[in-house]
């Protein structure tokens, strides 16, 4: 099931399927380590920025662009 | 000589390494046309020198940044004998995405798997052959804070430096896209081009704009019918490839990662989670944050001046009195003796008894940086400074501008819209230096002896509003748009490395000596001159050219309530350089620069109140001459580094003004 980034609660697992966010914040992403089929898990989301824990390095991502990726159920 | 350099991402521990591997012997500059920090640093091993290169820390090889230019620019046409890529050992899945693109490069490269101890706690395995047999190059480990595996390296760079090494390209960019490049780079075959032809090849593909220009603007290329039609193909698939290449990239990393790194199945619950869950709480890490700002005020202030520069003063109290004694055994003549102690001794002097203070302040500041909370900071303000209009990152360059204002408004350089930028960028003068700080010292001192620390800490809060609500005027108004979007790395929490805080220390405070050594040196003698000219006047006296000067400014400040010359000769003079400030207060007042003479003198020309306006007025008014350069460079126009000059004076006027009027109309005197 698809769902945003900003749908998930602190402690659930999922993976990037996709960004639809513009090329560059996109690029910027991918070099952050979001590329598409990562597996994340969601550290904090209550204000301001989602952080998002990936190899268990914490990644901070604005709500904004958090609403342009779209992720799934991990493997 | 051997040139190495260094790259790697952030918080790789990439100038722990840096520092590690050349110890004291380092040089900082500036890259050239661009005002990114250069680092450069030599060691000596086995009688040969190196020279190493520490370049921008990056998460990519793109166009997208100046740093990232910087870095890949050296690399391809700075002729490294050999790149050595940081890689932290506890995110090598995301570090090796930036080596796979140095594998792109057809350079030399060694890797150094970096804070394997951490890695080690965190209980992850590394198979370190194999790892160095699928990326094709040398890997090394080492764990640089503790200077672990540093002989090892060097040992290493020495060995592929001499040797020979495979650069045949690993990576596979899927059938498509390997055939487009083979076929761009034949046709590039020939042509003098600055970069290496399969590079060229794979940025125009990925659609790197830098290198799209590069192109269009060769003769050689763009008359070559043939290329024009493959470029324009390629083109016309630019979002699409740029995935590819990402992922091919990233595809690389996992086979290489797949078979080299065992993480355990529940990763170990680290400190910085706990830590995290209290320092960036919802609603207590605000609060935390402001804490944390006030006790570094008050620390410093505690024992920088009252620990230190009391010892500081007496030091050059006892020294300034030995050389106006020598001077006046050897019987120099008596206006050698005037400018020694009092433009000199008396000028300088004002300022060395703070730099303990400087030291203490710079050094605090590098411990939040180092330790990672600086991030948090960030992070944390996002949210208000959303608000606002403004990307939390501008947060760092203020507090980064606390030390000093050249540096705050060059690390705007981490926001990468243009709005965000110009606003971080403008706003940073209100953002109250360590020179200002001497100001506000010799006021306190004489009218707040009780309440230092927490003056301080108002007068930084007071910068800290007026640039907020000027940066939500001007996103209001001169730069419209979106705020772009927060992407921040939270790296772990980590003890920070002494050297690493002593280092940035002394690179921040041997700034500031130079500058008392040159420029402060220069407008004191200047102003000495001032002061005694014409002939026959009464030095430092109304008469004086410097008091002439005073005279026609000191009618604007009436309403501020220190309408006085020598006020105004002060505020003159901290255009040149804040540090003058007080310096040339010492002048005009006392005629020597010094402590409790100045205090006295400042404590009969001021009140309470007037010494509170003219604090705000120093804090928030035209920032000095290296800050407008600076801004000159950054903003690459004149018109804005201007616009910084005056609208700051202008706010300045108005608040000084604003605090004096209300003050007395609330019955303060």
């Amino acid at each position: 099931m698809n769902l945003l980034l900003t749908q998930l609660k602190p402690g659930e697992k999922g993976k990037v399927k996709q960004i639809d966010a513009c090329r560059r914040a996109a690029r910027r992403l991918y070099e952050m380590g979001f590329n598409i089929g990562t597996n994340f898990e969601v550290v904090k989301n209550d204000i301001g920025p989602i952080i998002v824990s990936l190899f268990g390095h914490k990644v901070a991502v604005g709500r904004g662009l958090a609403q342009k990726i779209i992720v799934n159920q991990p493997d | 000589m051997n040139t190495i350099a260094l790259v790697g991402n952030p918080n790789s521990g990439k100038t722990t390494l840096f520092n590690a591997l050349t110890g004291s012997n380092q040089h900082v500059g500036n890259w050239p046309g661009v005002t990114v920090e250069k680092k450069e640093g030599k060691f000596k091993f086995n009688g040969n020198t190196y020279n190493v290169v520490d370049l921008p820390g990056t998460y990519s090889l793109g166009a997208f940044s100046e740093d990232e230019m910087v870095a890949r620019d050296f690399i391809l046409k700075g002729n490294p004998d050999v790149v050595i890529n940081v890689v932290d050992a506890t995110n090598i899945e995301r570090n090796l995405y930036l080596t796979s693109q140095l594998l792109e490069m057809g350079v030399k490269v060694i890797v150094v798997l970096n804070m394997i101890d951490e890695a080690e706690a965190k209980n992850i395995q590394f198979g370190i052959k194999t790892l160095s047999k699928k990326l094709g190059v040398p890997v090394v480990t080492t764990a640089a804070s503790k200077r672990k595996g540093i002989k090892e390296l060097i040992e290493e760079i020495v060995r592929v430096i001499d040797g020979e090494m495979d650069l045949k390209p690993s990576i596979s960019y899927g059938d498509k896209i390997d055939r487009e490049i083979k076929t761009i780079k034949k046709l590039l075959s020939g042509k003098t081009l600055e970069y290496p032809p399969r590079w060229i090849a794979i940025k125009l593909i990925e659609g790197d704009q830098y290198v799209h220009d590069l192109v269009s603007e060769n003769k050689a290329l763009s008359s070559d019918s043939e290329f024009g039609d493959v470029l324009s193909a390629v083109k016309e698939n630019i979002e699409d490839n740029e995935l590819e290449i990402v992922n091919r990239r990233y595809e690389f990393v996992n086979d290489v990662t797949r078979v080299s790194v065992v993480r355990p199945e529940e990763a170990v619950k680290t400190v910085t989670d706990k830590v995290d869950k209290i320092l960036i709480h919802k609603y207590f890490g605000l609060p935390i944050f402001i804490l944390i700002m006030f006790v570094l005020f008050q620390l410093t202030f505690a024992v920088g001046e009252d620990l230190l520069g009391g010892l500081m003063a007496a030091a050059v109290d006892a020294v300034g009195h030995a050389i106006e004694v020598f001077l006046v055994n050897i019987n120099s003549p008596a206006w050698i003796i005037a400018f020694v102690s009092e433009g000199i001794i008396g000028g300088i002097g004002a300022i060395i008894e703070f730099i303990p203070l400087i030291v203490v302040l710079y050094m605090l500041i590098g411990i939040l940086e180092d330790s990672g909370y600086m991030a948090r900071a960030a992070y944390i303000m996002d949210n208000i400074m959303r608000k606002l209009g403004l990307h939390g990152k501008t947060f760092i360059s203020m507090i980064v501008g606390f030390g000093c204002n050249v540096p705050g408004v060059m690390a705007t350089r981490t926001l990468e819209s243009k709005k965000d930028r110009m606003i971080a960028i403008l706003i940073n003068p209100f953002m109250s230096c360590g020179a200002k700080l001497l100001i506000y010292l010799v006021f306190i001192a004489a009218f707040f002896p009780n309440g230092g620390g927490l003056i301080l800490f108002l007068i930084y809060f007071i910068g800290i509003l007026v640039a907020l609500l000027v940066g939500k005027i001007f996103s209001r108004t001169l730069f419209k748009g979106e705020t772009t979007d927060f992407i921040m790395e939270l790296p772990p929490y980590r003890k920070p490395v002494l050297r690493n805080v002593l280092r940035n220390m002394w690179d921040n405070v041997s700034g500031f000596l130079k500058r008392a050594g040159t420029v402060i040196f220069a407008v004191v003698t200047v102003l000495w001159i001032m002061a005694v000219l014409p002939a026959g006047v009464e030095p430092y006296g109304a008469e004086s050219i410097l008091g002439r000067i005073g005279l026609f400014i000191a009618p604007i400040f009436k309403p501020a309530g220190f309408g006085t010359w020598q006020a105004a000769v002060g505020l003159f003079s901290g255009i040149a350089a804040k540090e003058a400030v007080v310096t040339t207060l010492g002048m005009v007042y006392a005629g020597v620069g010094e402590g409790t003479e100045l205090i006295s003198a400042i404590q009969g020309a001021f009140t309470p109140l007037t010494s509170v306006s003219f604090m705000v007025m120093t804090l928030l008014y035209t920032p000095c001459v290296a800050t407008i350069a600076t801004i000159k460079k950054e903003t690459n126009s004149v018109k804005w580094a201007i616009f910084a000059m005056v609208y700051t004076f202008a706010i300045g006027w108005t608040m000084a003004v604003l605090v004096f009027q209300t003050g007395r109309l609330l019955g303060f005197s």
